[in-house]
C-alpha cells in the first residue's frame, strides 16, 4: 500500500476551505421522482461546517440519487437545497422556485467537490492536467500557480511520480486519487463521495480510504455515500441510513453500531458487517 | 454507431502489390492492343498524361485539392454545429438542425449542385459573380461548387459527429459540471477533444470521398480534373487512355491521403496504452482507452 505523506493534504490548497454558513448543506424536504417513481420521498439532512456524514443503505435507498441532487446532476421536484448559503439549482421568484441559468449552477458547483463511483477522469489529460483544468479554466487561476498547486496535491496524495501519466496507465485506486486531488483543486467547501469505493478491487480500497480519512480529521466537510463501515466507524459524525428514498434512522457511530433501533437498520448492518 | 462500424482504416498498399497490379494491367493492355482490333492503345499519350502532365492537368489537379479541402472544412464546421444542433434542449434549434440533415442527405449532390448555381442565378438570387482576391480571382461557378459541396458534406458529417459524441461516456460531461464548467465548456474542453479522436477515422474517409466527388463540379462548367480529361478526349477522341490517365490521378490523389490519414491517426493514439507497434489497431485502441478496466458487475450498484 502506497504510504501517504505526513504533511497535511489541505495546506496544498491553502488550508481548510471556510464555509460562509454554519451550515454548510442545508437539504430541506427533497422529493425527487423518475417518471412516476418516487425516489426520494422527502429527505431533510444539515452539515455543519467540518462534519463527516456517512450514508448507508441498501441498492435503492436513494442514496446515490440523494448525493448527485446535491450538485445538482439531477433535477429536483419539491423542496429545496441550499450549499454555503446559496440555493442549488433554482432560483426563488415570487415564492416560487424556478430552475436557474447553467451558468449560476456551474457557479454553485464550484463550491462543492464531488468524486464519483467510476473516477471518470479525463482520458486526454495527464494526472496533473486533470487537476488544473478547472482551476485554469473555471477560476481563472494563473497556469503557473495552479501548476504548483496541482503537483503539491500529488504529493500529498501519494502520485509525485504520476503526475504526467494519463488514467489508463493508473490503477484504479491512482485514478480515485487523482480524482479527490481534482476535486480539492477547486478548494469546495463540501466534498461528495459517491460510493467511492466500490468500482475498486479490494487491496486499492484502503488507499483511496487513507486519502479520505486524512481529509476527514483536517476537517473538510464531508458527506460520503458508502458501504466502508470501518471507514464510518473511524471518521464519521454522523450516519444516516436512508431505505426506499427516506431517511430511517441516524446518530454517532456509537449509536449506529451498538444500539440501532430501527429492525430494517438491524438487518443491514447484520449483512454488511 | 453504424457510421463508424462501417469505416475501416485506410490500409495503403503494399508496393509490391501495386507494382503487381500495374504490370499485371499493362499485360492486359499490351494484349488488347496486339489484338487484331482495329483499336490501338496509344502508350505515349496515356504515360505522359501522367509523367509530363500539362499545364491543364497540373491547374485540374490544384483545383481538385483545393476545392476538396475547402468543401471539406465547411462540412466539418457545419457538421459540428448539426450535431450540436440536433442534440440540443431548445427544440427549434434541434428542429432546423433536423431538417438541414434531412434535406442535403435526402437529394441528389448534383441537383444541389445546379440548383444553387444555376437556379439562385436564374432567379436573381444571387449572381454567383466572381470574387478576386489580390492576384486570385475565384469563378462563381468554383464558389458555388465549394458552397454546395460543404452544405451537403455537414449533414453527414452531422451524423458522424454526433456519433463520436455520444461514444464518450456520459460520466465525463458531468464529471467536467461538477467541477464547475458551463455546458458549453464542458463539451468543447472535454467531450469534444475526446470524440475528435473517433470522429478521425471515418472524417478520413468522408475526405477520400470529397476528392471523387468534386469530379460532380463538372456539370457547372468548372474545369477540375475529370473536366480536364473529359475536355481533352473530346478534342482528341481517345477516352480510353485519358480516362485511364485520370483514374491514375485519382487514385494518386486519395492513396496520398490515405497514407496521411494513417500518419494522423498514428499520432492521435500518443498518450494512450498499447500506442507501440505491435498493439491492437488504433482504431481499437481509440475506441477503448476511454474505457477504464473495471468488472461490469461491480458497477452496477447506487442510487
Amino acid at each position: 500500500m502506497t504510504q501517504i505523506e505526513e504533511t497535511n493534504l489541505l495546506d496544498a490548497i491553502g488550508g481548510v476551505p471556510l464555509a460562509s454558513t454554519a451550515n454548510v448543506v442545508e437539504v430541506t424536504d427533497l422529493h425527487k421522482w423518475f417518471g412516476r417513481n418516487e425516489v426520494l420521498k422527502g429527505i431533510s439532512m444539515m452539515v455543519k461546517q467540518r462534519e463527516v456524514v456517512v450514508v448507508c443503505g441498501p441498492s435503492g435507498s436513494g442514496k446515490t440519487t440523494f448525493i448527485r441532487c446535491v450538485n445538482h446532476l439531477e433535477k429536483i421536484q419539491q423542496g429545496r437545497i441550499v450549499v454555503n448559503g446559496h440555493l442549488i439549482g433554482y432560483r426563488e421568484e415570487n415564492g416560487k422556485l424556478v430552475a436557474d441559468k447553467e451558468r449560476n449552477i456551474a457557479r454553485q458547483r464550484q463550491e462543492i467537490g464531488m468524486v464519483f463511483q467510476r473516477f471518470n477522469l479525463f482520458p486526454h489529460k495527464t494526472a496533473l492536467g486533470n487537476i488544473i483544468e478547472a482551476p485554469i479554466q473555471v477560476r481563472g487561476v494563473p497556469e503557473d500557480e495552479a501548476i504548483e498547486m496541482g503537483r503539491k496535491l500529488l504529493a500529498r496524495v501519494g502520485l509525485a511520480h504520476k503526475e504526467e501519466d494519463y488514467p489508463a496507465q493508473l490503477s484504479g485506486g491512482q485514478q480515485q486519487r487523482v480524482a479527490i486531488a481534482r476535486a480539492l483543486a477547486m478548494r469546495p467547501a463540501v466534498m461528495l463521495f459517491d460510493e467511492p469505493t466500490s468500482a475498486l478491487d479490494p487491496e486499492m480500497i484502503g488507499e483511496v480510504l487513507e486519502v479520505m480519512k486524512e481529509l476527514a480529521r483536517e476537517g473538510m466537510t464531508m458527506i460520503v455515500v458508502s458501504h466502508e463501515m470501518g471507514f464510518a466507524r473511524e471518521v464519521a459524525d454522523r450516519i444516516v441510513m436512508m431505505d426506499e428514498g427516506l431517511i430511517i434512522e441516524e446518530g454517532t457511530p456509537e449509536h449506529f453500531f451498538t444500539n440501532p433501533q430501527q429492525e430494517r437498520t438491524k438487518s443491514f448492518l447484520s449483512k454488511i458487517l | 454507431m453504424t457510421e463508424l462500424q462501417r469505416t475501416r482504416p485506410f490500409r495503403a498498399p503494399r508496393p509490391a502489390r501495386a507494382v503487381g497490379v500495374l504490370l499485371l494491367l499493362g499485360v492486359v493492355l499490351a494484349g488488347c492492343s496486339g489484338q487484331k482490333s482495329s483499336f490501338h492503345f496509344e502508350w505515349d499519350l496515356f504515360i505522359n498524361s501522367i509523367l509530363q502532365p500539362d499545364d491543364q492537368i497540373k491547374a485540374g489537379l490544384v483545383l481538385t485539392v483545393v476545392v476538396s479541402i475547402a468543401a471539406q472544412l465547411i462540412g466539418v464546421v457545419l457538421g459540428i454545429f448539426a450535431a450540436l444542433g440536433k442534440m440540443s434542449k431548445v427544440r427549434p434549434i434541434r428542429w432546423f438542425a433536423n431538417v438541414y440533415v434531412w434535406i442535403f442527405r435526402g437529394t441528389p449532390l448534383i441537383v444541389q449542385l445546379v440548383f444553387f448555381y444555376y437556379g439562385l442565378g436564374v432567379a436573381k438570387i444571387y449572381l454567383w459573380p466572381d470574387i478576386t482576391i489580390g492576384p486570385l480571382t475565384i469563378e462563381g461557378a468554383i464558389q458555388a461548387g465549394i458552397f454546395a459541396l460543404g452544405l451537403n458534406e455537414g449533414a453527414y458529417m452531422a451524423e458522424i459527429v454526433r456519433a463520436g459524441i455520444l461514444a464518450i461516456d456520459p460520466g465525463q460531461m458531468e464529471a467536467a459540471r461538477a467541477l464547475g464548467m458551463t455546458p458549453g465548456k464542458a463539451m468543447r474542453r472535454i467531450v469534444l477533444p475526446q470524440a475528435a479522436r473517433v470522429i478521425i477515422p471515418p472524417l478520413g474517409n468522408e475526405f477520400n470521398n470529397m476528392l471523387k466527388t468534386t469530379s460532380l463540379l463538372f456539370v457547372l462548367g468548372v474545369v477540375e480534373l475529370y473536366n480536364v480529361f473529359n475536355i481533352k478526349q473530346g478534342q482528341s477522341f481517345r477516352p480510353f487512355e485519358l480516362f485511364l490517365a485520370c483514374a491514375v490521378w485519382f487514385l494518386l490523389l486519395t492513396t496520398i491521403w490515405g497514407f496521411i490519414q494513417s500518419w494522423i491517426e498514428r499520432r492521435l493514439a500518443r498518450g494512450t496504452p498499447g500506442a507501440a507497434a505491435g498493439g491492437p489497431g488504433v482504431r481499437a485502441r481509440m475506441l477503448s482507452f476511454r474505457r477504464p478496466p473495471i468488472d461490469a458487475s461491480v458497477v452496477s450498484g447506487g442510487r
